[in-house]
């Protein structure tokens, strides 16, 4: 078995320890949103900036601690691709949001 | 058994639709007799049809382009001579029924099927070896893309005879689209060839983005790629960010006609509006990824027959970056009329009109090339200087649209169809043509002949004037896009002009047919030995002509922007490699061709509610791909003698061409040692 | 010294010689690519239900419909068939052959439980007349949770030929690039689910 076609990919660079911090993290933030509603007893802005909050950064643990992106050389245009994919979707959903919601108004 | 397909769907009524099915169906049985008389399926499927290797795949991109442009250009034709007689009294030859089948056919065929293919082959042929390579990064799914985009074209060709085609535009607008107002199989073959094409679209932007990200000769820093390399990259970045809005907005038109959801339908909650944001979150992308190709094709051309390195290197490279950036930015100019408030029309306009800026510096910087430099007036720079001076006028108007309350006067009416064909005509396609030129020797192994090559340009060049600037003046004029009859007298003499400018069009097709015939009869005199017929600059006229299977017998190593030069002006371009390796490269396989197939049977089922047929060619193409997956068996080795053998050819070649070469004064080497 | 010439070192290029040693990191990144136009997909997809998501059209609300207690075991079981996927991948690393092939059958397993929990949940809205052809808000709902379930069937499919493969061939170069992978497609598949349980379903309860 090759043992340097493993390494030089970076797919497999995890270990026991990433993955059960991973999931810890990620336990503990899908736990938070669904309790913040289930219970209802908090405010639904504060409950819609924890579900928001809490997938962001669970979405960075998922992104860090199971598909291993970070600042090495290996990672760096994945990352990269990942940004630039971020920005795009900013354009076009943030945009479609502007630019239907600005149609609503003036016409329905 | 047959879903709603019947015999009734072949429109015998229909003389014009018969004639064309019957001459096209005509046309192919005389290419598969010709195939079959002279015996040569067997090569025609291991040679060219299975084939992994990206310049042959490349080839027949190219060749699907030129078919599909020629259908395309009759849909053309069509539409001139019906607006050129269809005023007033008389209602032309074309019902309105037919005339929309026609404009929704030659936009959706001209974009998809013409445009996407050619730039497509020309990548294959050309990114590889102008990087140093031997390939792609994944050939299989190269070939795969080629037979998902033939099996779309097939879908629109067999549309022409067996059924309809759609009549809402190429641009499938809804509610028109949904199942409540078009019924029939129009919309849905329209929805499945360009949805199928769509992916092989996408992989093919995949595709290359790794190979030029991942294969480039060492020492080929991204700022020593050959101008065509970085367009091409650019033009990947457009597809694979962009392609998938189409196929979702495709999923969502299917699920409506054939699930009966409301994302755009008028009832129950949907919002058609929404659809034509999707489509033209995608459709402004793609009109950049039909010219960034050509601008790359230019920058290459007008660098060789200057005998100058390309103006400004570095503002080029940063030009077509701020021009890909700013391309996902401006998508709502293709509705500012559709009911948006001032605040988002200034913001799309402002960068609508941004984006003229990047271009204006990519035309002084050819200017720049040209300048000073020796200009060889051959086919590729007629081509080049047609598209500068027309180019820059039809940008012009594209500024003049992208001002909002201007563009509520023009918006459908032909002045935004004659600014649009000045951007695809004179940009794309005389780009397209260039590099069909510039590049066709080094594909096949000779040149085209040059008069006729020039003869085609100025009848396309003169007619393309007389079709479109009558319809700048007839925009002004009021008069709308997509009209099948008019009662507007005044509008006639413009349109009698403008089909004018369509039968000089013609007889430029004709020339360029003409010029290919004639090229094939002479090649012994047109023959390209050395592999450098116009003292080139890049990597890729380093091969012979054509290439040898594996492109480069040792991949080069590269210090410099036009790493060739550099080689010919040091003495090293054909210095002998002190050894040869063996050559590994994929075997063919038939996987691409089998799942393109599979595809067009999957659309064709679900355009005719076959739907045991449609489940059937899904699951063939899953087993395929699983098959195909399970074999690690993929790859040949061509062993070092053989190369050595292959190259002693070329050398002998070279050796016998006259001492004073392509180049002038380059030394070809006499035979060294023998490789271990 | 001309660096333009040929140079004389086996392997000097990436792509010179036989086996280029690159292959895997060349089809990891391309897959890695394939899986941002994916990201595209979904994001029209989540766009198109954030303009359509409140278009009840009369019919029926997300507060209404979505039970919690039952989309939290089914984000459950994904999160843990992830997670479980990535140990499979230290069994790889270690070429543990045997750990690998019982180690798949977790994610299989509890990917099918899920897939199993989102069928059932369609079913039983078609069933009241709550289907995707009752309103926009609906349209979006089946279709962006539906195409992440029609992925992740996907995956599961890929993940029972590679237990064929593992079991036949061995922990092969071509079956560990494979199953790299496959590993991302997963791990991906669990980053859209947030974003769907959170968007559509928790947002679209308060």
């Amino acid at each position: 078995m090759s043992q340097a076609a493993i390494d030089s990919t970076g797919a497999s660079r995890g270990s026991l320890k990433a993955y059960l911090t991973g999931f810890l993290l990620a336990l503990i933030l899908t736990a938070i949103p669904f309790a913040m509603v289930m219970s209802g007893a908090w405010s639904s802005a504060a409950t819609l900036a924890a579900i928001f909050g809490a997938g962001l950064v669970q979405v960075l643990v998922h992104l860090h601690y199971f598909l291993h992106l970070d600042t090495s050389s290996e990672a760096r245009w994945n990352v990269l691709a990942m940004v630039f994919t971020l920005l795009i979707m900013i354009l076009f959903v943030g945009g479609s949001l502007w630019i239907m919601s600005n149609l609503y108004h003036r016409m329905m | 058994m047959f879903g709603k397909l019947s015999l009734a769907a072949i429109p015998y009524d229909n003389m014009i639709v018969m004639s064309a099915v019957g001459g096209a169906l005509l046309l192919a049985l005389v290419i598969l007799g010709l195939v079959t008389y002279y015996r040569k399926w067997t090569y025609l499927y291991q040679e060219w049809l299975t084939s992994l290797d990206h310049k042959k795949i490349g080839i027949m991109y190219i060749i699907l382009a030129l078919v599909m442009l020629l259908r395309g250009f009759s849909d053309a034709i069509m539409m001139r001579s019906q607006q050129a007689i269809a005023a007033g009294g008389s209602l032309g030859y074309l019902p309105p029924n037919h005339f929309d089948q026609i404009f929704s056919a030659h936009g959706s065929i001209m974009i998809v099927f013409m445009a996407m293919p050619f730039l497509v082959g020309l990548m294959n042929i050309v990114v590889p070896q102008q990087i140093g390579a031997r390939d792609v990064a994944f050939p299989l799914m190269n070939s795969l893309s080629l037979w998902l985009t033939a099996a779309g074209a097939m879908l629109v060709m067999v549309s022409l005879g067996v059924g309809e085609f759609s009549k809402a535009g190429w641009s499938g607008y809804a509610p028109l689209t949904e199942k409540l107002y078009s019924p029939g199989v129009g919309v849905d073959y329209w929805i499945w060839a360009f949805q199928i094409a769509g992916i092989g679209s996408t992989l093919s932007g995949i595709n290359f983005l790794v190979t030029i990200m991942k294969m480039r000769a060492p020492g080929m820093t991204p700022m020593r790629m050959p101008l065509f390399v970085w367009t091409a990259w650019c033009t990947n970045v457009l597809m694979v960010w962009a392609f998938p809005v189409l196929t979702a907005a495709l999923a969502m038109i299917t699920l409506d006609r054939y699930l009966g959801m409301h994302f755009f339908t008028n009832t129950l909650g949907g919002n058609m509006m929404m659809y034509a944001n999707l489509f033209w979150t995608w459709g402004h992308p793609e009109v950049y990824i039909v010219i960034l190709p050509a601008f790359g094709i230019f920058s290459e051309v007008v660098a060789t027959f200057s005998g100058k390195r390309l103006f400004g290197y570095v503002s080029m490279v940063y030009a077509v970056a701020a021009i890909t950036i700013l391309s996902f930015s401006v998508w709502v100019h293709h509705f500012f009329t559709m009911g948006a408030g001032p605040n988002v029309n200034f913001f799309f306009g402002i960068a609508t009109m941004m984006i003229a800026i990047p271009t204006g510096v990519k035309i002084f910087n050819w200017l720049f090339t040209m300048y000073r430099g020796r200009l060889r007036l051959t086919t590729p720079i007629y081509w080049t200087l047609g598209f500068i001076v027309t180019f820059a006028v039809g940008g012009a108007g594209g500024v003049l649209l992208g001002m909002p309350p201007a563009d509520y006067e023009l918006h459908n009416s032909l002045f935004l169809i004659a600014h649009f064909h000045t951007m695809l005509i004179p940009g794309t396609l005389f780009g397209f043509f260039a590099g069909y030129t510039y590049w066709f020797p080094k594909a096949v192994g000779f040149r085209l002949q040059e008069n006729w090559g020039k003869r085609a340009f100025w009848c396309w060049l003169i007619g393309f004037y007389l079709a479109f600037v009558p319809l700048y003046v007839l925009g002004f004029m009021g008069m709308p896009r997509r009209m099948a009859h008019y009662n507007n007298l005044a509008w006639h003499p413009y349109l009698l002009v403008a089909a004018l400018g369509t039968a000089v069009i013609a007889l430029g097709i004709l020339f360029l047919g003409i010029q290919l015939v004639v090229s094939i009869k002479k090649r012994q005199a047109l023959n390209d030995p050395t592999g450098d017929p116009w003292d080139g600059r890049t990597l890729e006229w380093m091969t012979s002509s054509p290439p040898a299977v594996y492109n480069f017998p040792r991949i080069p190593v590269v210090d410099e922007i036009d790493a060739f030069t550099e080689m010919k002006e040091k003495g090293a371009a054909y210095q002998r490699p002190d050894r040869y390796e063996d050559i590994e490269l994929p075997k063919n396989a038939p996987h691409g061709l089998i799942i393109g197939g599979l595809a067009f049977l999957f659309g064709f089922a679900l355009i005719w509610y076959i739907w045991w047929l449609a489940i059937l060619a899904a699951l063939g193409m899953l087993f395929t791909v699983i098959a195909r997956s399970c074999d690690d068996d993929t790859h040949y080795t061509i062993p070092a003698a053989e190369v050595e053998r292959i190259e002693n050819e070329r050398y002998q070649q070279l050796a016998a061409v006259a001492p004073g070469g392509p180049a002038g004064g380059q030394t070809i080497p006499a035979p060294v040692a023998e490789t271990q | 010294m001309m660096t333009t010439d040929y140079v004389a070192t086996i392997g000097a290029a990436p792509n010179e010689g036989v086996g280029r040693p690159d292959t895997i990191a060349i089809q990891t990144f391309g897959f890695w690519i394939y899986l941002m136009s994916d990201l595209i997909i979904f994001s029209t997809l989540f766009a198109t239900f954030a303009v359509l998501g409140r278009n009840y059209a009369g019919g029926p609300t997300g507060k209404e419909l979505f039970d919690l207690p039952y989309l939290a075991s089914e984000t459950l079981l994904l999160l843990v068939s992830s997670v479980a996927y990535g140990l499979v991948m230290l069994a790889l690393r270690d070429g543990r052959k045997k750990w690998v092939l019982m180690g798949l059958a977790v994610p299989l397993l509890l990917g099918l439980g899920f897939v199993s929990m989102e069928i059932h949940e369609f079913y039983g809205l078609i069933a009241q007349g709550y289907g995707p052809d009752r309103s926009a808000f609906l349209s979006s709902f089946f279709t962006l949770v539906g195409t992440h379930g029609a992925h992740v069937t996907i995956g599961l499919i890929w993940m029972a030929v590679m237990i064929g493969q593992v079991a036949v061939k061995g922990l092969t170069s071509p079956v560990q690039s494979r199953l790299m992978r496959l590993g991302m497609f997963w791990h991906f598949l669990d980053i859209i689910w947030i974003g769907i349980f959170s968007i559509v379903y928790l947002m679209g309860v308060v």
